[in-house]
C-alpha cells in the first residue's frame, strides 16, 4: 500500500521534473516563459495522437518533444526576435496552447493508448524498501539523468558559463562578443523540449487518455518548482517530490476522511513558492537569486 | 539577418493601424486553422464574428460578456502603463467576490437596499487586499510581483473551493458545492428599456463598467494623478525628481487595479450567478491581459476591445452550437491576436532593418 503510494508519488513528480528543468534553463538565460502550461499540452496531444495512431510509443514521446520545440519556437519568434514583452507573449502562449491542444484533441477524447513499459524485471520491484525505484518507466530514470547534465553542464562547462552570463548580463556578455540571441534562442528550444516530454508523460504514462486541459495546472506548478528550487537544478529532484507527494496526499487523505481540507494542501505548493520569494529577495545571497536580466528583452545595438 | 533598431518617433498612424491589422491577421489566421481541421472556414467565420452581431439581444449579450472584462482591463491598463506586472487579476475577482458573498450570505434576509453598495464596498476591498501583498512584497522587499500575482490566484481560487464545498455550502443544495442564493436585494437587476422590455440579461453592472472605464480615462489624461501613473512607468527616475512618492504611486496602482478586479468578480456574481461556485469567473482575469493589450493601454479604448474579445468569446458559443466546432478555438484566436498585439508593439518602437550581407554581420 505505502508503495503503491510512494510509487505514484514518484510518478506525479517526473513531468514536474522534466518542464522545471527546462524552463529553469530558459530562466537562467534571462528569459521567463510563462508559456509551459502551452507547451505541455501540445506536447501532450502530439504524443497521444501520434502514439495513438502510428502505435509506437516512440514515435508519441518523439512528437512530443518536437512539437513542444515548436510552440517554444513560436515564443522565441516573438520574444527574441521582436523583442515583445516576456510576460504577456508566455501568457498568450498558454492561452493559444490550450487551445489549439483541445481542437486537436477533440477526435482523440475518449480513446485509450498502453503507457510506457517498466524499465527493469518485475521482480526487482518486490526487493523490500527499495523495490519501489525500479517500478519506473524509462522517462522517470531519464528525467532525474537530465537533471544530472543540466548540472553539469550550467555549472562545470564554458558554455554553461555563457548562459548564465546572458541572463546575469546581457550587456555585458555582448560586449564581450557572445551571441546572446543565439544563446537565449537554444535555451528557449530546450526548454520547449523538456516542456514536451513532460506533457507527453501525462498521456502516455500518468493516465494513459487524452482530455482537454489535462495538465491542470501542472505548467504552473513547475514554474513555480523554478523558483522553489532557487534557480539551482539539484533542487528540482526534491522540490518536485514534495510538491507531487502533497497533490498525492490531498487525494491520499480524501480517501482516508482526513479532516484537512484538500484545497489546503493544494494550495501548499504556490504558498511555499511565495514564501521562498520573499526569502530570496530579502536576505538571500547572490547565489540564489534570480537571474537579474530576466524578462529584460535584449537588442544589440549597432 | 534582421534586426531592430529603436524609433525616434512612434508614428501616429500607428496607433490606430495596429489594433485593427492585429484583428484582420487573426481572422485570417482563424480561417487557414479552420481549413487545416478541415471546417468550413466562411461558415464558420460568420458563426464567430457576424452571427453575434445579427439580433438586439446578441449584442445584448456582448455587452454582458464584456462587463468584467471592461472593469478589469481598466485596471491592467493602469498597471501595465506603470509597467508593473499584475497578472492575478483573476484571484484578486475572485477574492472580491467572496468578500461581497461573505456580507450577502449573512444577511440573507435583509430588504435593505444598501446591502449591494456595500457588497460592492467590499468586494472593491477584498480584491484590493489580495492585490496589496504582492504590493507590499515588491515596495518593501522588491519581490517580483510576477510570479507572487499569479501565485495567489491559485490560492484564491482554491480558499473558494474549500468555502463552497465546506462551510459555506448550502444545506438545501443536495450536496452541490453551491451556497444559498444571494437576498434579492443583493442582486443585480436588468436593464428596463421602457417599451421593450429587458433585453436579454442587459444588467446596470454593464452601465456602471463603461463609467468606470471613462473614469479612468479621464483621470488618467487629464488630472495630475493620472500623469503620476504614466510617469512612473516611463521614467521612475523623472517621477521622483518631480517630488513623487514612488512607492506610494505603486501601492495605489495596485490597490485600483485589485480592487476593480474585485469589483468585476462581485458584479458577475450578483448579475449573472446569483450564488458563489467553484467556478465563477472563466478566466476574465487573464483575458482581461489581451483586453488591455488590445486597448493600446488607453481606458477609454478598454470599452471598445472589451467588446471585441467578447465577440470572439461568444461566437466561440454559436460556432460550437452551430457546427459542432469545440469552445476551445476561443482560445486559439485570443492566443493569436495577443501575438501579433505584442509584435505590432515591438514595430511602433522599432524599425526592423535586414541584413543579408553576412559578410559584414561577422565583423561587427
Amino acid at each position: 500500500m505505502i508503495d503503491a503510494l510512494i510509487l505514484t508519488i514518484l510518478m506525479t513528480s517526473v513531468p514536474l521534473i522534466l518542464a522545471a528543468t527546462g524552463e529553469l534553463v530558459v530562466e537562467r538565460s534571462g528569459v521567463l516563459n510563462l508559456g509551459l502550461e502551452g507547451m505541455m499540452l501540445m506536447g501532450a496531444v502530439s504524443a497521444f495522437a501520434l502514439t495513438y495512431t502510428s502505435g509506437s510509443l516512440l514515435v508519441g514521446l518523439l512528437a512530443g518533444v518536437i512539437s513542444g520545440c515548436l510552440t517554444a519556437a513560436i515564443f522565441g519568434f516573438f520574444v527574441l526576435g521582436l523583442a515583445t514583452n516576456q510576460v504577456a507573449t508566455g501568457l498568450a502562449l498558454t492561452i493559444f496552447g490550450t487551445g489549439l491542444s483541445g481542437l486537436i484533441g477533440s477526435d482523440f477524447v475518449g480513446k485509450a493508448v498502453t503507457g510506457l513499459p517498466i524499465l527493469f524485471p518485475e521482480s526487482f520491484s518486490n526487493i523490500p524498501f527499495i523495490g519501489v525505484f525500479f517500478a519506473l518507466d524509462i522517462i522517470a530514470y531519464l528525467s532525474v539523468l537530465i537533471v544530472f547534465i543540466v548540472w553539469i553542464f550550467l555549472f562545470k562547462t564554458k558554455y554553461g558559463l555563457i548562459l548564465r552570463a546572458s541572463g546575469i548580463s546581457h550587456t555585458s556578455s555582448h560586449s564581450l562578443g557572445y551571441k546572446v540571441l543565439t544563446v537565449r534562442w537554444c535555451a528557449v528550444l530546450f526548454g520547449g523540449m523538456m516542456a514536451g516530454l513532460a506533457g507527453a508523460y501525462l498521456p502516455l504514462m500518468l493516465t494513459p487518455h487524452w482530455s482537454e486541459g489535462m495538465t491542470s495546472g501542472r505548467g504552473w506548478i513547475a514554474l513555480a518548482l523554478v523558483v522553489f528550487a532557487s534557480w539551482m537544478p539539484s533542487r528540482i529532484i526534491y522540490g518536485a517530490v514534495l510538491f507531487g507527494a502533497i497533490t498525492i496526499m490531498q487525494l491520499a487523505g480524501q480517501a482516508r476522511g482526513w479532516t484537512i481540507p484538500p484545497q489546503f494542501l493544494s494550495s501548499l505548493p504556490y504558498i511555499a513558492t511565495i514564501f521562498v520569494l520573499v526569502l530570496i529577495s530579502s536576505r538571500g545571497s547572490a547565489k540564489y537569486l534570480a537571474p537579474s536580466d530576466l524578462t529584460r528583452p535584449f537588442i544589440a545595438s549597432k | 539577418m534582421f534586426y531592430l533598431v529603436p524609433r525616434n518617433e512612434i508614428p501616429l498612424s500607428f496607433r490606430i493601424t495596429i489594433p485593427i491589422i492585429s484583428v484582420v491577421l487573426t481572422i485570417i489566421c482563424g480561417f487557414f486553422i479552420f481549413s487545416v481541421l478541415g471546417y468550413e472556414p466562411d461558415k464558420a467565420l460568420y458563426h464567430f464574428f457576424i452571427s453575434p452581431l445579427s439580433r438586439v439581444d446578441k449584442i445584448a449579450d456582448l455587452f454582458v460578456k464584456a462587463c468584467p472584462l471592461m472593469i478589469i482591463g481598466t485596471g491592467l491598463v493602469l498597471c501595465f502603463r506603470a509597467n508593473i506586472w499584475n497578472i492575478g487579476a483573476e484571484g484578486q475577482l475572485i477574492m472580491g467576490a467572496i468578500f461581497a458573498g461573505a456580507l450577502a450570505l449573512y444577511f440573507p434576509n435583509t430588504q435593505s437596499i444598501w446591502l449591494l453598495p456595500f457588497m460592492a464596498i467590499l468586494a472593491f476591498l477584498g480584491g484590493a487586499f489580495w492585490a496589496l501583498i504582492p504590493a507590499l512584497l515588491k515596495i518593501k522587499l522588491r519581490t517580483n510581483e510576477i510570479l507572487v500575482t499569479l501565485m495567489l490566484t491559485y490560492v484564491a481560487s482554491l480558499f473558494l473551493d474549500w468555502l463552497v464545498r465546506g462551510p459555506w455550502r448550502s444545506p438545501t443544495s443536495f450536496g452541490f458545492p453551491l451556497t444559498a442564493y444571494y437576498p434579492d436585494v443583493g442582486l443585480i437587476s436588468k436593464i428596463y428599456f421602457p417599451g421593450i422590455g429587458y433585453i436579454s440579461q442587459l444588467h446596470w453592472g454593464v452601465i456602471m463598467a463603461i463609467l468606470i472605464c471613462l473614469f479612468c480615462w479621464f483621470t488618467m489624461e487629464k488630472t495630475i494623478f493620472g500623469f503620476q501613473f504614466k510617469l512612473i512607468g516611463d521614467s521612475p527616475k523623472a517621477l521622483r525628481f518631480s517630488g513623487f512618492n514612488e512607492s506610494n504611486t505603486t501601492l495605489s496602482i495596485f490597490i485600483i487595479s485589485g480592487g476593480l478586479a474585485g469589483l468585476a468578480g462581485m458584479i458577475e456574481v450578483s448579475a449573472n450567478i446569483g450564488q458563489l461556485q467553484p467556478n465563477i469567473s472563466f478566466g476574465y482575469g487573464f483575458t482581461a491581459i489581451i483586453v488591455a493589450f488590445l486597448a493600446r493601454l488607453n481606458p477609454a479604448a478598454v470599452i471598445i476591445s472589451a467588446l471585441l474579445i467578447a465577440l470572439i468569446e461568444v461566437g466561440g458559443d454559436s460556432a460550437q452550437i452551430a457546427l459542432a466546432i469545440p469552445k476551445v478555438v476561443t482560445g486559439v484566436f485570443k492566443g493569436i491576436l495577443l501575438f501579433f498585439l505584442l509584435a505590432g508593439e515591438t514595430l511602433t518602437k522599432y524599425e526592423i532593418k535586414y541584413n543579408f550581407n553576412l559578410q559584414s554581420k561577422t565583423n561587427d
